[in-house]
């Protein structure tokens, strides 16, 4: 099973433990870059992408503003197919409906397509408790797996890892839950993809029960997509009689023909190619033709919460391609871990605030994640200002006011760790308000300037310990331009 | 009150500050990026089918049967899957022994069969994509995931679209469709890519010229 996030560190503590770890910062530094030029040079290739990635941003802020309207047509539209949908407000929910649903098929393992709904819910620890056990076939979703490790990146969960260290995690753990690693493992990514391959094999051709995401589901026609490389996808999806599949209610769009923007824009923004391996949609169940029965499991979790934001809501655009995060500076130094959420990253300190609330330690950090570089906004797909979502989250968190909770509009109050900042703030406004007073203390501080200490004292400790105190100057600006300048005119 | 009911209620009062949004969504990206002859799109599809690693093959109808043939000969396959609307002159010139698609297959048995021939519904030059639809000729999906070799044929240029935008209006949604480009890949070690998982590792994909 998988480690959780229960219980993270908020993102300062988690990120310096990280930043000092080399082999992390080996490890992200190369595979961000690689995939920075090759994204770049995939973008260039179309040269519409300004006009798609408005169209993305259009379509997905019509079908959120209608979501009702479109949930509604989807679920008839699923239903006419020959699907069953399923709604669960919550994580506990969904977990409760899956949970059944495999039960009712006398199975006791299923296999799971690569999906962010189902890790942020907790799907596998829930299926476990129940006697199930859930294999992830994904590669990097294995690597995770098998390493009892936590997910570090959106599309490579286990991007943290190197190949060498993958290779390890093969021929430790692979013949606990199965065929064991072939004799002789090297780190060749060639070899450890074929490992992965037998291994999973007999999952695949076995299993009755598949448990997928999607990608996208359109509310006219009732389809579904998942777009993946590996091939695994396909197996989850049509070799099982009974599929599951749970996923966000803001994936939707409305028509058919809006996937044209999306399946061109999504490819290129995650792995940067011109279109990825494979891609499969599905209507409802098809007579002979893959799983005999298809459930849907529309997720709230948070979501409805995060609509009723009017800066927030823009995170529902998100497609999970994960150009945010490999062009993140951050993100390159800290990695995944440091943001406590299956969502890490730029789109992850927007999003896991906003679907938990800012009440725990590391959510209330999050926004603080960020050096406001902006590079993750010039890169999305479907235009998400992050840095204008960052700031203000950041406001919540420090003056508070009123949000939705579950449904529910509740008043947050302020922050307890800033009440240093608010203290510092208050000062300031009284003192830039009382001429007389600042003058005497700027006074008052640049002739004490010889004994000034280097850091600052108490709350302000933290913040001084990684940047440099601004040295007061011999003597305050007013003062000086009295004396200079402004004294040639002969003022008082 | 029921969780969809409850759902579906937060989403509204979420939206109450929201004016209705009906206003035509602007498609103002391309339909199709260049412009290009039909052969030059048929060439366009080829280099980007080979780009992502599938082997491709161009011949006509006469000399189908034949390449066929030799590709499963030179691949050493002792055995084909056929879709049960597969023309039947494209096996032929072949004596590999013909598996057919029964609906009880499992696909324990699939695994056991080294080939599979299809045909496909469309393809798409621009991101070098072929895709199936299930069609009598295709076959249902289990039959081009489970063997490791799949040969596609691809009329051309009847087949063929430049883009994305114009294959998706060919494809009814209706039907399962599966959308390949090169054989299976990651790019989940050190994201960089690697040919070959869990699909068909190798893909061939046989141009054929429309008489």
């Amino acid at each position: 099973m998988s480690g959780t996030f229960v219980g993270m560190p908020a993102f300062p503590e988690a990120a310096r433990e990280a930043v000092g770890n080399e082999t992390l910062r080996g490890n992200l530094r190369h595979a961000t870059h690689t995939i920075r030029a090759k994204r770049a040079k995939a973008v260039t290739e179309v040269s519409d992408w300004a006009e798609l990635r408005e169209a993305g941003k259009r379509i997905k802020d019509h079908t959120l503003r209608h979501l009702d309207r479109y949930l509604e047509q989807l679920e008839e539209s699923v239903t006419a197919a020959g699907g069953i949908v399923h709604w669960a407000a919550d994580a506990a929910e969904a977990n409760e409906i899956v949970t059944r649903l495999v039960k009712m098929t006398g199975e006791s393992e299923v296999v799971k397509v690569k999906s962010m709904a189902t890790q942020e819910i907790g799907l596998n620890e829930a299926l476990q408790a129940a006697g199930i056990h859930a294999y992830e076939t994904d590669l990097a979703e294995l690597i995770v797996q098998l390493g009892k490790d936590r997910p570090s990146h959106i599309l490579v969960p286990a991007i943290h890892r190197n190949r060498g260290e993958i290779r390890d995690i093969f021929v430790r753990e692979m013949s606990e839950w199965g065929r064991p690693a072939p004799e002789g493992l090297t780190d060749t990514p060639a070899e450890l993809a074929e490992a992965a391959r037998l291994h999973l094999r007999e999952k695949f051709l076995r299993a009755k029960v598949g448990i997928s995401g999607a990608n996208f589901m359109v509310a006219e026609t009732g389809t579904l997509v998942v777009v993946e490389s590996e091939g695994n996808g396909r197996m989850c999806l049509t070799l099982p009689e009974t599929l599951i599949s749970v996923v966000g209610i803001e994936k939707i769009v409305p028509t058919w023909q809006d996937l044209e923007v999306f399946l061109q824009t999504l490819p290129r923004s995650s792995t940067a190619e011109r279109m990825n391996p494979y891609t499969s949609t599905w209507t409802g169940t098809t007579d002979g033709d893959g799983p005999s029965t298809f459930h849907l499991v529309l997720l709230d979790n948070g979501r409805t919460d995060t609509l009723a934001d009017e800066v927030g809501r823009q995170a529902l655009r998100c497609i999970r391609c994960s150009a945010c995060l490999n062009v993140c500076p951050v993100y390159e130094r800290a990695g995944g871990h440091a943001y406590g959420s299956v969502y890490p990253g730029p789109i992850g300190a927007i999003l896991s605030p906003q679907l938990r609330g800012t009440g725990s330690e590391i959510d209330a950090s999050l926004p603080y994640a960020s050096s406001l570089c902006g590079a993750c906004y010039e890169v999305c797909p479907v235009a998400i200002d992050i840095p204008e979502v960052l700031v203000h989250l950041r406001e919540r968190v420090v003056e508070g006011g009123e949000v939705t909770r579950e449904g529910n509009k509740v008043v947050l109050r302020p922050a307890k760790g800033h009440a240093a900042e608010r203290a510092a703030m208050r000062a300031a406004r009284w003192a830039f308000t009382h001429p007389g007073a600042l003058r005497t203390g700027q006074r008052a501080a640049s002739r004490t300037r010889r004994f000034h200490p280097r850091t600052l004292p108490g709350p302000g400790k933290a913040w001084s310990g990684t940047r440099e105190l601004p040295p007061v100057p011999a003597e305050p600006f007013r003062d000086w331009w009295q004396r200079t300048r402004g004294g040639k005119d002969g003022a008082k | 009150m029921n969780s969809r009911e409850r759902i579906l209620g937060r989403v509204r009062r979420a939206l109450a500050d929201k004016p209705a949004d009906e206003a035509p969504i602007a498609r103002d990206y391309l339909r199709e990026h260049g412009r290009r002859t039909v052969a030059e799109t048929v060439e366009l599809l080829a280099e980007n089918l080979a780009d992502y690693r599938a082997i491709v093959h161009r011949t006509d109808s006469a000399g189908l049967p034949g390449l066929i043939a030799g590709l499963l000969e030179k691949r050493g396959s002792a055995s084909v899957l056929v879709p049960p609307g597969l023309d039947e002159g494209w096996l032929a010139a072949t004596g590999v022994t013909r598996v057919a698609d029964r609906a009880g297959s499992t696909p324990h048995e699939l695994d056991r069969v080294d080939s599979v021939v299809t045909a496909c519904a469309v393809a798409i030059a621009e991101t070098g994509t072929i895709v199936l639809d299930g069609s009598p000729d295709q076959g249902r999906r289990r039959i081009t995931l489970v063997p490791d070799h799949h040969v596609c044929v691809v009329r051309v240029p009847g087949q063929v679209v430049s883009s994305v935008p114009q294959g998706l209006e060919r494809l009814d949604p209706a039907r399962p469709l599966t959308w390949i480009s090169g054989p299976s890949a990651t790019s989940d070690i050190e994201l960089d890519r690697v040919e070959g998982v869990h699909g068909p590792r190798t893909l061939e994909v046989i141009l054929v010229a429309e008489d």
